[in-house]
């Protein structure tokens, strides 16, 4: 009795702090480190790409662990560290993804599967 | 008689307080908006005029989850920086010059943000410090050229925990607060975390409205 009681005064203080229980919206997406692994990527001198690309493998197999939705760009980031690290097949792989997910980016990738070759 | 001065001027200074209380926001006018529907965005790395260097890429690496969560889709943005990196633009303003209709073709998305960043970092005061980071953005049609909406916002590290703010923005910022603080203390990138997610959270006054992926969609 006592544990259901301070887990129900947990969830409230919860709720409390998340600024009332009322009508709070749902996230779309799972983003896990992305926003981070974005940062990382920008500041370019704190993590390695392969360290980078880790990350990024790791949360991704967390998203589909649970359940949830995979964010925009987010296979796109992936195949862009592949990219640079010469894993090609893997680059392409990765828009691919994108498009398959989100066909809103199919210009952009295919400009980017022309494009980044090489 | 200098009494009778003092208290018009008192009268006008209260009068002059009261208007100013009433004076509500004028609601924006979204009828362009609303028009154009877009579904896409690319964000454009931000025009920074301040001097702190980190500003633009600190405050695009935290625009795209506010976005996505309104329901838009949002063009990878590491990808969207390499692609003008590729065709020889390394200036934010060289970025913003480029033509909608350029944007269009090489990005395939329905509109563009553009941000600019006003204010970003610590301002050392005799008593107290505090960290500020204010910007403001336009969100344009891309095919038409057309302006669909311009909003500013802004946050500091001295506002103090229990500021009120509703909805999709208060989930988002809560999630950056607990992020950073189990992290490093990098207290300019936090308070624009902050200030992102403030400036493109839909369901705010004369904020951005829902995008198609959300189920809000429509009804704002």
């Amino acid at each position: 009795m006592s544990t259901i009681r301070s887990k129900l005064s947990t969830a409230l203080l919860v709720c409390a702090a998340l600024g009332g229980c009322a009508s709070q919206p749902t996230p779309l997406y799972q983003w896990q480190g992305y926003q981070n692994n974005i940062d990382a990527y920008f500041r370019a001198d704190q993590l390695s790409p392969d360290a980078q690309t880790q990350r990024m493998e790791d949360d991704l197999q967390k998203i589909r662990a649970s359940g949830g939705a995979v964010p925009p760009g987010y296979y796109a980031h992936l195949g862009l560290l592949y990219g640079q690290q010469g894993k090609l097949d893997q680059f392409a792989q990765q828009m691919q993804a994108e498009k398959k997910q989100y066909p809103e980016s199919e210009t952009f990738m295919d400009f980017l599967l022309r494009n980044f070759k090489k | 008689m200098k009494l009778k001065n003092f208290f018009k001027l008192l009268a006008a200074a209260t009068g002059f307080l009261v208007l100013a209380g009433c004076a509500t926001q004028t609601p924006y006018d979204y009828t362009a908006y609303k028009e154009s529907r877009p579904r896409s965005i690319v964000v454009l790395p931000p025009l920074n005029n301040t001097p702190e260097v980190p500003a633009s890429y600190s405050v695009l690496s935290y625009a795209t989850r506010p976005l996505a969560e309104a329901g838009y889709y949002v063009m990878p943005v590491t990808l969207v920086a390499e692609a003008f990196k590729e065709n020889g633009m390394t200036q934010a303003a060289d970025m913003h010059a480029t033509s909608p209709d350029k944007l269009r073709k090489i990005f395939g998305a329905d509109a563009a943000l553009y941000i600019t960043i006003g204010k970003y970092g610590t301002v050392y005061q005799v008593i107290n410090s505090s960290t500020v980071v204010a910007a403001d953005a336009k969100l344009v049609d891309l095919k038409t050229g057309k302006l669909l909406w311009q909003g500013s916002a802004s946050a500091s590290s001295e506002e103090g925990q229990n500021q009120q703010q509703g909805g999709l923005a208060a989930v988002l910022i809560a999630a950056i607060v607990k992020q950073v603080m189990a992290t490093t203390l990098d207290q300019s990138h936090q308070v624009a975390g902050v200030a992102t997610t403030r400036l493109l959270s839909a369901g705010a006054p004369n904020g951005l409205l829902y995008g198609p992926r959300s189920p809000n969609y429509g009804k704002d």
